[in-house]
């Protein structure tokens, strides 16, 4: 069952006073964010019910805009998700190279995952970076003018971390 | 060097927090404006510094502000658009990265001039280490009396907050913005109203890009008049241009609006030249909606004319033969990218961005991004050309926001300038899979035929 930690409760309160008595609903983006750091990465049926029942809107309210924005996964994702933008200004400095060097390099094609659930390759576009093209997002940062050997070392950076935690 | 109003102290050392961003000097705009101004002389000073909006529109800030409805007990809101999504643009990232107190510094002062108790930066969901710095500049703030209630003991109450999209290029339309700020997708709305009467929940909004409201900080504090006198023309002030692409020195450079374009990209002050010694074929001087030009068009006017980095210079010639200054994303080309597929991205750009609302921008997003793929990929034919043309001609005007004319004019101008590029890429399409057009005569001097 999901349900906020007491931490997560906190922040969710926090979020939601920034909206005038009776707008909590404008809080719905980022309380979006914050139940899909919280529950594993995506947002499920139940977690967008869930969100639903605490801002107090119906469930559908919730579906359209999860729905809507790119950035909210509506299926589970590997624990690193390689999100390379591929958009004209990215792709002028080499991006589709890029996607094609990290498809290969983990065998899997855009918008798949790794069967050891690890590794999510997703093409995106304009991140708002494109002077330090080629470039992708991991988790909450940038990480910028990618070549084969620095995508080498974030997969390598990426297994260390996960081998740490386990 | 230029004048720089924005990023001179950007690199002083620890500039991103309070106490040496005050030590060199910050925050006396909020001081001289609440103690010494009234909200409307502020009004009148930013009218007169004939700032104009930095997002893309170049409409006068001034006067945008003055439309907004003051209706008795209703409150008012000031919402910053830091949606950054463009093409091309990631200036107001920068601004937000290194000098964050300047943007919530340009929000105090536009807060009280407009009124607005509760403010909001509307920024994109991928900036998300990027709220971090704002809520930190903003706590400091708070901390050291220039937030909250009572600022300076005016009696001005202001808190600013700060929400986080999730990725929707439409979002930065300022109705979509607000549709969202509300909780609900990013569709446009129909105006009028105008968010200025009928904004985020129903009250008077004035909705402004990053770059425009830190731009209200030197205009308080040198006077509007003065900030007028930089550049030239209707172009006043200074502008921040994010250059990208096949340069030497990609980055993030303020201009005074009055240097050339050749020098804006030959000089090392700014992009240094084409990268890898190559030659200059095309740029997209504003960002990716704003039309293409060949290196012969983009260096001089139709009329032979040096082209200058300013709003009038840049849209010389119309569509027909001039571009614009937008939101200064400046993307270069080289001589070894292909017009086609570099059109045939920012068209698949557009198709994912359109929200679905208006059938023309919805279906024809689509169709463009399918026959360009049949053209690059050597499956189009000489009709698909023309047909491009008729659909980017239905769409633009025929939507309720700008998106449909955002996608329409790439095509546009791609065909308009390079349309044998696009035609070789039909007539020799095994040839064009293993190598590009190249140069061709693009930066060849224009013919200007003699005036009588």
């Amino acid at each position: 069952m999901v349900k906020f930690s007491e931490e997560q409760l906190a922040e969710f309160n926090r979020l939601v006073s920034r909206y005038p008595e009776g707008k909590q609903k404008s809080a719905l983006l980022p309380v979006l964010h914050l139940a899909q750091d919280s529950f594993g990465g995506w947002l499920s049926a139940e977690t967008m019910d869930y969100v639903a029942e605490m801002l107090q809107i119906s469930s559908i309210e919730v579906y359209e805009v999860a729905t809507f924005y790119s950035m909210y996964n509506l299926k589970p994702v590997g624990k690193y998700m390689f999100e390379v933008c591929q958009t004209g200004p990215c792709m002028l400095r080499g991006s589709d190279d890029i996607i094609a060097y990290i498809g290969e390099k983990l065998g899997i094609k855009p918008g798949e995952t790794t069967s050891d659930g690890m590794f999510t390759l997703k093409t995106v576009e304009c991140l708002g970076a494109c002077g330090y093209a080629p470039m992708m997002q991991l988790g909450k940062h940038y990480r910028e003018h990618l070549t084969r050997e620095k995508v080498d070392a974030i997969i390598e950076e990426c297994r260390s971390k996960a081998a740490n935690m386990n | 060097m230029s004048i720089k109003l924005l990023l001179e102290k950007a690199h002083v050392e620890g500039i991103r927090y309070f106490d040496v961003y005050r030590r060199e000097g910050g925050y006396r705009s909020v001081e001289k404006a609440l103690k010494e101004m009234g909200p409307e002389a502020i009004v009148e000073e930013v009218k007169k510094s004939g700032l104009r909006g930095r997002g893309g529109a170049g409409f006068p800030a001034g006067m945008k502000w003055s439309f907004i409805a003051k209706p008795e007990g209703v409150p008012r809101h000031l919402v910053c658009n830091a949606d950054e999504s463009e093409p091309g643009t990631f200036k107001d990232r920068y601004l937000m990265e290194f000098i964050p107190h300047l943007l919530i510094e340009g929000l105090i002062v536009s807060s009280f001039a407009l009124g607005s108790n509760d403010t909001y930066i509307y920024i994109r969901g991928e900036y998300a280490w990027i709220v971090d710095i704002l809520e930190q500049a903003i706590s400091e703030a708070k901390n050291n009396g220039f937030l909250g209630n009572n600022i300076l003991g005016t009696g001005f109450n202001c808190n600013i907050h700060v929400q986080r999209g999730a990725g929707a290029y439409i979002c930065g339309e300022e109705t979509a913005l607000i549709e969202s700020l509300e909780g609900k997708r990013g569709n446009p709305r129909i105006k009028p109203p105008f968010p200025a009467v009928q904004g985020v929940w129903m009250r008077p909004t004035v909705v402004n890009n990053v770059e425009t409201l830190a731009a209200v900080v030197p205009i308080i504090n040198m006077g509007g008049e003065e900030y007028a006198k930089i550049g030239v023309g209707r172009s006043t002030g200074t502008k921040l241009i994010s250059a990208c692409g096949n340069i030497n020195k990609p980055g993030v450079y303020e201009i005074d609006m009055t240097i050339s374009v050749e020098e804006f990209i030959y000089s090392d002050e700014y992009c240094g030249g084409i990268a890898n010694g190559k030659k200059l074929k095309a740029c997209i001087p504003g960002g990716s909606s704003v039309p293409i030009l060949p290196a012969n068009l983009l260096l001089k006017t139709a009329k032979g004319e040096t082209r200058y980095m300013n709003y009038e210079s840049l849209s010389d010639g119309g569509f027909a033969t001039g571009s614009m200054m937008g939101s200064g994303g400046f993307i270069v080309l080289d001589e070894d990218q292909c017009v086609v597929r570099h059109t045939l991205s920012l068209a698949r750009f557009y198709r994912h961005e359109s929200c679905g609302q208006c059938s023309p921008c919805r279906e024809g997003t689509g169709w463009m991004e399918k026959i360009l793929k049949n053209i690059e990929y050597g499956k189009g034919k000489l009709s698909d050309i023309d047909l491009l043309w008729d659909i980017q001609r239905k769409i633009e005007g025929n939507t309720i926001c700008p998106l449909g004319d955002a996608a329409a004019w790439p095509v546009a101008a791609a065909i308009r300038h390079f349309r044998d590029e696009f035609e070789w890429h039909v007539l020799h399409p095994e040839e064009a899979q293993q190598r590009n057009y190249g140069l061709a005569h693009y930066a060849d001097p224009i013919h200007v035929p003699a005036t009588a």
